[in-house]
Order: structure tokens, then C-alpha cells, then sequence
């Protein structure tokens, strides 16, 4: 299945764009309206880009009443990113969403670089979630941890019912001219090709370390990456900033695929799933 | 908005700045002030430019070097391909009475085009050196100054402005003629309001350029 990174589309603004998605998920709804950060609020930088938009959305009252409906009518299934500074607030969140129907599944963002880290760990903010929804929970998390996989354990204890890798790992980026950060709150969530190969190590540890389905993101560009996420052991894969560049990047990632998996003699991408566990297969592989 | 991979045609000096000009294909060139992402080779995001002028089957963009995208695009020449997504965002509105183009810098970018819908009105244009004025040569029309003398001691009365230009003449406009179209720019990831990356605060409340601009009316 192929979506989008959370943030990294608006289906309301580009609904054909969202169209070409297994599913869209949403910008974090969070308890209150949030103007977000003050400018600058994006940089590029050589292999990635830095954003501190700060988690800007309507609230969740103005989200059931104005952005939900809407989305409900575009024909794909909606997850709806869920963040707050409190566990209590992704619970609030969750059984307000609960009762919706246009709402397939829920992802909790406990790991946004830019707001203050909630003071609850993973595993509260999924059990308490846990408590509000029976939607499917799917916990977004931090690469920036010692160990990934204590936080996914604890997620999965917890009742998450999937995992998504990873978030944006904060970073900084100095203007060629000023030389002082470009960005106006000076740090950001990195994203981009910069992150593939951590991703891809957080998706291979957590997949080795709890059962969950995994949506594996972080620099996917093409078919190519893709497969790599499948192959570490994803059952999702979403697309962030390359959307962005080119809004046309799911259909041609799509359309890219099939001639990947015949290139190395896969039927499907079932067949690619967590391949590179195979310990089999290490030693033909040099 | 429509993407397509076109070809370079000619790349001018403009003063300091770099008159691109590519191959139209199906792109459609939009009403003047809105604009298209364009690829920079190398980079990782595309950079937004107001479309600058339209001659026959191409489309022209002034492009002023101020970073590793700008400098990517500015060293590409005949042949080179791009991609190009647009037009995007909200242009002028060209039902005007007496329009005057009141333009800053890199900011006259959009004003050839402009210019040449509205019927070749006045302009005033102001730059920071002599150099950089010779973009007023794409502008028919331009009364230019030259700082430290400044665009807004040009602006004749009872006319329509539209302007374009830095942040901080934008806003010296906006106090002289509250009535002004008013052309903004921000850094944008993507152009087509996936990102919030371009959103200023505009009347105390924050807005992104890229749909709800770069061209934003009085209230």
C-alpha cells in the first residue's frame, strides 16, 4: 500500500494528487487550532529539507465539522494524524474520531522534533488511546532514541496495532549570506533522501523485534526505494517530500514497480516482504 | 497545474540577473503574477518564479542567483531539460482602472508580462545599483531610480498599483495605497499547498502564498 507521509500532502488543495494514494493521512490534528511556527519555516539542504511549520491545523473541532467531511467524499480511506502535549490529549482526540466513519485508521505522532516532547512516553499515549478508539492505532516514531525498538515494544504492549517509520530527525541549516539559521524557530525536522538509510535500520530492527505491520518512510523517491522498504520489512510504504517535487510521484513510483519486482525476478512485493532477514541468502548477496 | 519535462532555449544576462527561457509545450502561461515551480537540476526541491514574459511558444523567467537552486537554474543553457509545474497560485487582477506597476529589484519579474496584459501602462521600478536597473530594459514604460532614492517617491497619485518587490517596500506601498495588489514572496517546498512552507502572516493571520497568493488583494 502506498500513502503519504503525514504533512507532506493537503487532499483538500491537490485532491487528484491524493487520488493516486492507498490512503491519505492527514496533518496532525492536535486538541487546539495551531497557527504553527513563524517564518522561515522550510530550507533545503543537500540531501533532504528542514521544515518547522510546528504542526499548524485547525484544531479538532474545526477538522470534524469543516476538513473531515470533505475528506470522506475523495473516495480514499483517511487516517487521521493524531499529536497533542499530553496523553490525555491523543485520547480526547481518538474518541472524538472514533465514532466516524470516514476515518480508516489512526496514526499518533509521538514523535514530532518540533514541540516540546510530550512528558508521557510512547507506551501511555498508545494505552491511552488504546482506551478511546477500536480504530486501527498506528504509532509514528523517532529514529533520534538509543533503541527504536524498546519504543516500538513498548507501543505494541501498549495496543498499537502498527508501527510507522520514521519521523524527521531534527536538524539546522545556516543561510549562505547571513550565516544564522534560516529557519525561523533555528531547528527543524530533517526529511528527504537523508533519511533513508536510517529509516531503513529502524524499520529492520523493529520488524526482527515485534510483530507489527510497519509503514516504512524517509526519502522515498522511487520504485527502487520502495522495494528496499518492503524488503527490511514494511508493509507500507509512504511518500513525504518527494511530493513536494513532483506531485505526479505515486503514480509513477506505481508504475516504476512492476518493472523492478521482474527485474530481480519477484512476481509482487509479498514476495519482497522482509527478504533481507533472509539470512539464507547473506552469504550470495556480497 | 500541469508538470512537464521542457527544454531550455536561451539563457540572457540581464545585469546581474538570468532571463531563462524555455520551451512552452502544453504548459499554459496563467494570468501574470502567478507562477511555476521550477526543477533546479541538483537539487532536491524545485524553486517558484513568476512567469516573466510569454513570447510564442515559450516561457521566460528572470531569475535572480541567490543560493544553489537559483545558481543551478541560472547556469543552464540550450537544450537542457527541466521540469515545470503551473501555473500556480493567484495572479493580478487585470479589471483595473489607471494601473501603475510599482516593481523592487528581482521583483519586476512578473512586470513584462503583466505589462504587456494591461497594455503597456507606467511603471516605476527602483533597484539597489545601476547594474541590477538594467531589468528595467524588459519593462516598457519604467521610470527607474536607484537607491538610495526609493520606488514609493515615484508612485503618481490616482492610479491602481500593482507592485512586487521586497518584503519592506511591499509594506511602504501598502501604507501609501491600501488599495494595492500586492505580489509576496516566500521560500515554497512545493508550490501547490502541500507543504505550509510559504505561510506569512498577512493581516494577522497566516496564510499560504502559494494558494491564497502570491498576489494578495486589499481587504
Amino acid at each position: 500500500m502506498l500513502l503519504n507521509a503525514s504533512g507532506c500532502l493537503d487532499a483538500l488543495t491537490a485532491p487528484d494528487v491524493a487520488r493516486t494514494l492507498d490512503a491519505f493521512v492527514t496533518k496532525t490534528v492536535t486538541p487546539e487550532p495551531r497557527d504553527g511556527n513563524a517564518p522561515v519555516r522550510i530550507a533545503e539542504t543537500d540531501v533532504g529539507m528542514l521544515n518547522s511549520i510546528g504542526l499548524a491545523n485547525p484544531g479538532i473541532d474545526r477538522f470534524l465539522t469543516r476538513v473531515l467531511p470533505q475528506l470522506g467524499r475523495l473516495g480514499v480511506p483517511i487516517w487521521v494524524s493524531v499529536g497533542g502535549f499530553a496523553a490525555d490529549e491523543y485520547a480526547e482526540i481518538c474518541s472524538r474520531l472514533d465514532d466516524h466513519a470516514e476515518v480508516a485508521a489512526i496514526e499518533l505522532n509521538v514523535s514530532c522534533p518540533n514541540v516540546e516532547s510530550p512528558a508521557q512516553g510512547a507506551a501511555q499515549i498508545v494505552a491511552s488511546a488504546r482506551l478511546a478508539t477500536r480504530k486501527p492505532l498506528w504509532a509514528k516514531l523517532s529514529a533520534a532514541v538509543p533503541d527504536v525498538t524498546e519504543v516500538a515494544r513498548a507501543a505494541q504492549d501498549a495496543g498499537a496495532d502498527g508501527l510507522s517509520l520514521i519521523n524527521t530527525l531534527r536538524g539546522l541549516a545556516v543561510g549562505e549570506r547571513t550565516l544564522r539559521p534560516i529557519l525561523g524557530p533555528v531547528t527543524g525536522g530533517l526529511s528527504g533522501p537523508a533519511l533513508k538509510p536510517i529509516a531503513l535500520a529502524a524499520v529492520y530492527a523493529c520488524h526482527r523485534a515485534v510483530g507489527l505491520p510497519i509503514v516504512g518512510m524517509g526519502g522515498v523517491r522511487t520504485a527502487r526505494d520502495v522495494l528496499d522498504f518492503v524488503a527490511v520489512g514494511a508493509r507500507h510504504v509512504a511518500l513525504g517530500t518527494t511530493l513536494f517535487a513532483d506531485p505526479d510521484a505515486p503514480t509513477r513510483v506505481r508504475a516504476e514497480i512492476g518493472a523492478e519486482l521482474s527485474a530481480r525476478g519477484y512476481a509482487d512485493l509479498d514476495e519482497v516482504y522482509a527478504t533481507a532477514h533472509d539470512e539464507s541468502l547473506a552469504t550470495l548477496t556480497t | 497545474m500541469r508538470r512537464e519535462r521542457r527544454s531550455v532555449v536561451a539563457n540572457e544576462k540581464v545585469g546581474p540577473y538570468t532571463l531563462l527561457r524555455v520551451d512552452r509545450g502544453g504548459l499554459d502561461p496563467g494570468v501574470p503574477g502567478q507562477f511555476f515551480m521550477l526543477e533546479a537540476p541538483g537539487r532536491l526541491l524545485p524553486r517558484p518564479m513568476s512567469l516573466s514574459l510569454a513570447p510564442d511558444k515559450e516561457l521566460a523567467f528572470l531569475v535572480d542567483v541567490i543560493g544553489p537552486g537559483t545558481r543551478a537554474l541560472a547556469r543552464l543553457g540550450p537544450g537542457d531539460a527541466l521540469w515545470i509545474l503551473g501555473p500556480l497560485g493567484n495572479g493580478f487582477r487585470l479589471d483595473v482602472e489607471r494601473p501603475v506597476l510599482v516593481g523592487g529589484g528581482i521583483g519586476v519579474a512578473p512586470f513584462p508580462y503583466l505589462s504587456a496584459a494591461l497594455g503597456r501602462p507606467p511603471a516605476v521600478l527602483g533597484f539597489r545599483s545601476d547594474w541590477h536597473a538594467e531589468a528595467a530594459e524588459l519593462v516598457p514604460n519604467a521610470q527607474v531610480c536607484v537607491e538610495p532614492r526609493l520606488v514609493t517617491e515615484l508612485i503618481p497619485p490616482d492610479h491602481s498599483v500593482l507592485a512586487c518587490g521586497p518584503e519592506p517596500m511591499l509594506e511602504a506601498v501598502r501604507r501609501l495605497v491600501p488599495s494595492a495588489q500586492l505580489a509576496w514572496e516566500a521560500p515554497m517546498a512545493c508550490g501547490y499547498g502541500a507543504c505550509y512552507g510559504c505561510a506569512v502572516v498577512i493581516d494577522g493571520t497566516l496564510k499560504r502564498l502559494c494558494v491564497e497568493g502570491p498576489v494578495l488583494h486589499a481587504a
